[in-house]
């Protein structure tokens, strides 16, 4: 019994790892298990030719300054006791969300957003100040309706259509699992994330933050495992007496615990408990949204090369949005809207020596598994074209950096699964999400991305407010 | 402990878990949220912090006898009475 934990936590992304701080900062036993040899999930890094490459970074949103009250950062630095000034967080220039006939311009002042929606739709002016009222009003962390839809919710305060379109864009791309619409819950934790937030980077990239986590767990007596991918999780009981036991890795090796908390996905955790709660995922449960992205290493910056001064550039090339899984074939990708971002926007004690630009687009993850399945030479050369005719797009909105190109790197779905976990690539998750963490399995708690709160800030919140709920709370 | 050892005691449990509150002005009858921002995030951390370096338990339905430093050297002094103070922990 002596190898007994008090919780056993599936996966080392931001969920895991936050969660396993609050768990060791308070003595219990816990141990990560990561099936890739390398931290972070989602939002992890990875060396190239001696570059670091950031997988999923594109902003920290929720940006606020030191001492914010009542703002998820910092509830968040303090339930993992971490000051402000160690995040090194450097602001964004501004962002924009840009249409053929309009764009609008944000930034970490919510005045600036609101005086160009001025500019752009005056008659829209009270209409959005309503709609600002009603996302500030709703309890968006505890929504008492989690199945509403942001479009029929926009369209009670918007009625100028390309505005609807407009404020969808960024919400859908940053973290919707649900195609042609967004829980309005989460438009509206996004909506403040946003604009009343804003975005930041964090010094040198993902690597310094993850660093920070993982000492910080470690430093308190936190076990991390890497190469531990698990196979099963363990059951007990019969009956209502049923629960969660712990876990057998892939080796075989296994592992007892009190508890188990999962950001594997609902899908993929239910299925390692077995045939018989492996049935009860249904579609819902599974995510379809996926993107690839090419990232692009230029020899100036995009400010030098391009007069290129966004941190984020959330495009679309027609009047209206459409936030689809592209059908299989073809490209493999929707060119006709993406994002594209550059980490040298932002505020920096050290400006980065290159210039960077990251490009994501709307991906189908049946093709790219397909081609990478069948042929591997025929995978590289289409990941390449889709790319060509990705950026050829992109830039009708931002600056071509090809000219300037030293270095590129591409991904789709298939790479986000094989590194990720999520079934499809989907980084999103599943259309479905369990805001209480809870499961069909006593004792076996979901975290992360399908328990159901974004970006880096949301998933490491998803982590403490899961940790604090069913491991901590003096009636557990 | 005496009372302003358990102050002190509480103070220094809220520079943990609120590294970047000014805690020097604090007012002691006051109630602590009205003077830093306290969620109930916060008080779980409290009350994990004072078993954790004290063995005191706190149920549930006393956390309002810890709404201001006063108040919690009411209710903690009995339980503190023979417990001595360890700060910086």
């Amino acid at each position: 019994m002596s190898e007994k934990y008090d919780a056993i936590l599936i996966g080392a992304g931001m969920s895991g790892l936050a969660a396993g701080i609050r768990l060791a900062q308070y003595d219990k036993r816990v141990l990560i298990l990561e099936r890739h040899y390398l931290w972070g999930g989602l939002n992890s890094f990875y060396k190239r030719r001696g570059r670091i490459f950031d997988v999923g970074l594109h902003a920290l949103t929720n940006f606020a300054p030191k001492g914010r009250r009542g703002v998820p950062l910092t509830k968040l630095l303090r339930q993992l006791r971490i000051r402000h000034s160690d995040l090194k967080l450097g602001e964004q220039n501004y962002s924009e969300i840009a249409f053929p006939t309009e764009r609008l311009r944000f930034s970490n002042e919510f005045e600036l957003f609101e005086s160009e929606i001025a500019r752009a739709f005056p008659g829209q002016v009270d209409g959005f100040a309503k709609l600002t009222e009603a996302i500030f009003a709703y309890d968006s962390f505890t929504p008492p309706d989690p199945d509403l839809l942001a479009r029929g919710e926009l369209a009670k305060f918007i009625t100028e259509p390309l505005l609807v379109e407009m404020l969808m864009l960024p919400m859908c791309y940053y973290g919707s699992a649900i195609p042609g619409d967004i829980a309005w819950y989460q438009f509206a934790i996004l909506f403040k994330s946003f604009y009343d937030e804003g975005f930041a980077r964090p010094e040198g990239g993902i690597r310094p933050l993850l660093d920070l986590l993982v000492k910080r767990y470690k430093s308190l007596g936190g076990e991390l495992r890497m190469k531990s991918g698990v196979a099963e999780i363990l059951q007990q009981g019969s009956g209502d007496l049923r629960c969660a036991a712990g876990v057998r890795l892939e080796n075989g090796e296994e592992i007892m615990a009190d508890q188990v908390l999962s950001s594997a996905g609902y899908g993929p955790t239910m299925e390692m408990c077995g045939a018989e709660l492996g049935a009860k995922v249904t579609d819902q449960d599974r995510g379809q949204l996926s993107f690839n992205e090419t990232v692009i290493v230029t020899d100036k910056t995009p400010m030098d090369f391009g007069n290129y001064g966004a941190a984020i550039t959330f495009f679309n090339d027609s009047d209206s949005f459409d936030y689809s899984c592209p059908a299989p074939g073809g490209l493999g990708i929707d060119t006709r809207s993406g994002v594209i971002c550059s980490p040298n926007n932002y505020a920096a004690a050290e400006p980065l020596t290159h210039g960077w630009m990251r490009f994501t687009a709307l991906a189908s993850a049946g093709h790219w598994e397909g081609l990478a399945a069948k042929d591997a030479a025929e995978y590289e050369t289409q990941k390449q074209h889709s790319a060509q005719a990705f950026l050829d797009s992109a830039a009708r909105f931002a600056p071509d950096p090809r000219p300037f190109e030293i270095e590129r790197d591409l991904f789709t779905p298939n790479t986000i699964k094989r590194f990720c976990g999520h079934p499809k690539g989907a980084v999103y998750g599943a259309p479905k999400k369990r805001l209480d963490g809870a499961t069909e399995l006593p004792g076996l708690f979901l975290m992360g991305t399908d328990q159901g709160l974004l970006g880096v800030v949301g998933a490491m919140l998803s982590g403490i407010s899961m940790a604090n709920r069913h491991c901590l709370q003096p009636t557990a | 402990m005496t009372r302003d050892e358990i102050i002190l005691a509480i103070k220094d449990i809220i520079e943990t878990i609120a590294p970047d509150e000014e805690l020097d002005s604090l007012n002691v009858d006051e109630r602590l949220r009205d003077q830093i921002e306290l969620d109930s995030m916060d008080f779980l951390d409290i009350v994990m912090e004072l078993r954790k370096r004290y063995g005191v338990q706190v149920p549930e339905e006393d956390y309002k006898e810890l709404a201001s430093l006063t108040s919690c050297a009411d209710y903690l002094g009995p339980m503190l009475e023979n417990v001595e103070l360890k700060v910086g922990a």
